[in-house]
């Protein structure tokens, strides 16, 4: 990415951005108090978002709902059509930021063509997440207390045990364990109101009786140029999810994909112990760790997401993700996102940033060429790789992701080639995927001991008894 | 908080707003949690590898209770906190940092704690017996969670939720 194409994403802040964001911020505000009783500038709030939707197909149930909320008696469903309203907008500056980040990079990007879901089967997990939810929108996020974050383990339990309401599951959870560590509520200074509305949105979202397409794939075959790793963790979860270029098998265009591995874990297991919980997809970690190719077999792939088998990955010939991102960033095709999950947040675009310099203030950093600026998110660089504020403050060149939120674009390091005492160094989020090649680290982590072996071996003597 | 007026804090969808927990050693005190209203956890007995001790104190009130897994009470209580409530308030300041304990369990912490055997004894401390089912089964939960399948679907609200910690 050149800085004149950043200068013109940064210079051409979509139309109505603006006016979105402020009337998700009014319904967000509303949610902190609660509905239990809406007061006047809570109904202004949400008149505004059916103000929003006005000439869309969702008007009349978003206005119905408004309405009902307002007067205080609602259902699920009311919720239901709130939250939608919300992702709506966000799904609208989604498609706008990205457009124009594909406008001025010149990245191709096929359009969305599955369905978008056909109404599933009645889930009990979906009916008392529902029912969590509206409880937890009657309280507002000052209301929430000891009992109903205990009321969550329920349907937490219930998700769990469906793979197929993984999402909604690991959703609740991370949720309800970020709230329990706020309690109470009410003594915050300042409660993140964009993103528990965002987290409370999307969960009533995935709580419908609703099932997205599972059948309409594709399949597909090719060598996976892994460009980077993005690492994901909340106390109950880690997800590692690569980005890579997959160049398919019967010769057509090159496509930008990504895969994911998610595993359960719980709040004592972090830093580079996590990998040790993807074991099961050794071929995975080898790419990442050894930063190789992979060979893959007839992988459904589900618009961007390839969906990863292990069993049908074979490792192959050493690839340099810089070398890889150098030439064929440029050309390799995007996908659109789902619908439904359409967000600023899952904007998470790969790019390659070179000849640049890194302004420090304070725990702050700043790319900058040209007299751009583009800030650094500091706060995603994950204790499971060798990524460190410092190095990034080294680096000259980076392969990461850009992302948008808090209103800016700031890029996310997955890589960087950096001078450290006059010798160039190279990091990768994924270079710990087969063990910690850091001897310093490694000492650290050898002296708090090895938690994942601790909790098995206690589970094993108490789980089955 | 990353600016004056909260404005930020307000309007970001990816927030810190928890730090992770630290590392900690899980041998002596394998579950700990601020959760129900209680610092609560499981400790494991010293001399009997097929045993564990079930401790717990209350946010507010500061009443405490350890016992067997079996509902057995702890025979070191005797008129004030055992061994596994201290090794438990140490073990959870490690964890979560001596602030976040104290907060949970509303202690005035204002002086410098040295650490949770510390903070308990600031505490107005007195006995009362709880079962030890629930916090028990709440541990089995949790290591339940090591028994579940990974997942290979995309998760696309973990996006939410990033990896942190580079701190070296």
């Amino acid at each position: 990415m050149l800085s004149t194409q950043l200068a013109q994403l940064q210079e051409n802040v979509p139309v109505g951005l603006a006016d979105a964001e402020a009337v998700v911020a009014g319904f967000d505000d509303a949610l902190v108090g609660g509905f239990a009783r809406v007061g006047d500038e809570a109904a202004a709030a949400l008149a505004a978002l059916a103000g929003a939707v006005a000439g869309t197909p969702l008007h009349d149930r978003v206005a119905e709902a408004v309405a009902k909320v307002t007067a205080g008696s609602f259902s699920q469903e009311d919720l239901a059509a709130l939250a939608g309203a919300r992702s709506a907008l966000l799904g609208a500056a989604h498609d706008a930021l990205l457009g124009q980040f594909d406008a001025a990079v010149g990245r191709e990007r096929t359009p969305w063509s599955a369905s978008v879901g056909v109404p599933a089967e009645v889930s009990a997990p979906r009916g008392a997440a529902r029912a969590w939810l509206h409880e937890t929108a009657v309280a507002g996020w000052r209301g929430v207390d000891h009992d109903l974050l205990s009321a969550v383990g329920t349907p937490v339990e219930a998700a769990l045990a469906e793979p197929g309401l993984r999402r909604l599951a690991v959703l609740l959870d991370g949720l309800a364990a970020e709230l329990r560590a706020c309690l109470p509520v009410a003594m915050m200074a300042q409660v993140p109101a964009r993103r528990w509305a965002d987290l409370w949105s999307r969960a009533v979202l995935l709580a419908q009786d609703w099932s997205s397409p599972a059948d309409d794939v594709e399949t597909i075959s090719g060598r996976l140029l892994p460009l980077g790793v993005d690492i994901h963790e909340h106390g109950t979860a880690i997800g590692v999810q690569v980005h890579g270029v997959l160049e398919p098998a019967d010769g057509g265009a090159a496509r930008l994909v990504r895969t994911t591995v998610v595993a359960a874990k719980v709040e004592t297991i972090t830093g580079p112990a996590v990998w040790r919980l993807l074991q099961a997809h050794p071929v995975l970690l080898a790419a990442l760790a050894q930063r190789r190719a992979v060979t893959v077999t007839d992988l459904p792939l589900h618009g961007g997401d390839l969906r990863w088998i292990d069993g049908q990955a074979r490792v192959g010939e050493p690839a340099d993700p810089f070398a890889a991102a150098r030439l064929l960033l440029t050309t390799a095709v995007a996908a659109a996102t789902a619908p439904l999950d359409c967000h600023p947040t899952a904007i998470a675009e790969p790019v390659l940033l070179e000849g640049y310099t890194v302004r420090q203030d304070d725990d702050r950093l700043t790319v900058e060429w040209d007299g751009q600026q583009l800030p650094v998110a500091v706060d995603r660089l994950p204790a499971a790789g060798p990524l460190t504020p410092a190095l990034v403050a080294a680096s000259s060149c980076c392969i990461g992701l850009l992302r948008f939120d808090g209103g800016r674009w700031l890029v996310q390091p997955l890589a960087v080639q950096a001078t450290v005492k006059r010798k160039p160094v190279e990091a990768h989020n994924g270079d710990w995927a087969e063990g910690i090649t850091d001897p310093k680290v490694a000492k650290v982590e050898a002296k708090a001991g090895d938690a994942v072996a601790v909790l098995r071996e206690r589970a094993g003597r108490l789980l089955r008894r | 908080m990353t600016d004056a007026d909260g404005t930020a804090w307000r309007r970001s969808s990816v927030l810190a707003v928890v730090p992770p927990a630290r590392p900690r050693k899980l041998a002596k005190v394998p579950f700990v949690e601020l959760a129900d209203g209680r610092l609560q956890g499981v400790v494991s007995s010293g001399s009997d590898i097929e045993r564990v001790y079930v401790s717990s104190v209350a946010a507010g009130s500061h009443a405490y209770h350890c016992s067997t897994n079996n509902n057995r009470p702890c025979g070191g209580l005797r008129g004030a906190p055992c061994k596994h409530l201290e090794a438990l308030a140490e073990e959870a300041v490690l964890q979560y940092g001596v602030d976040r304990v104290a907060r949970y369990l509303r202690v005035d912490a204002g002086e410098v704690v040295r650490g949770g055997a510390d903070l308990l004894a600031r505490m107005d401390t007195r006995h009362e017996p709880t079962p030890a089912a629930v916090v028990f089964s709440r541990f089995l939960r949790h290591l339940a969670y090591l028994e579940l399948p990974d997942s290979t679907t995309a998760l696309p609200e973990l996006h939410w939720f990033p990896a942190t910690g580079a701190v070296r």
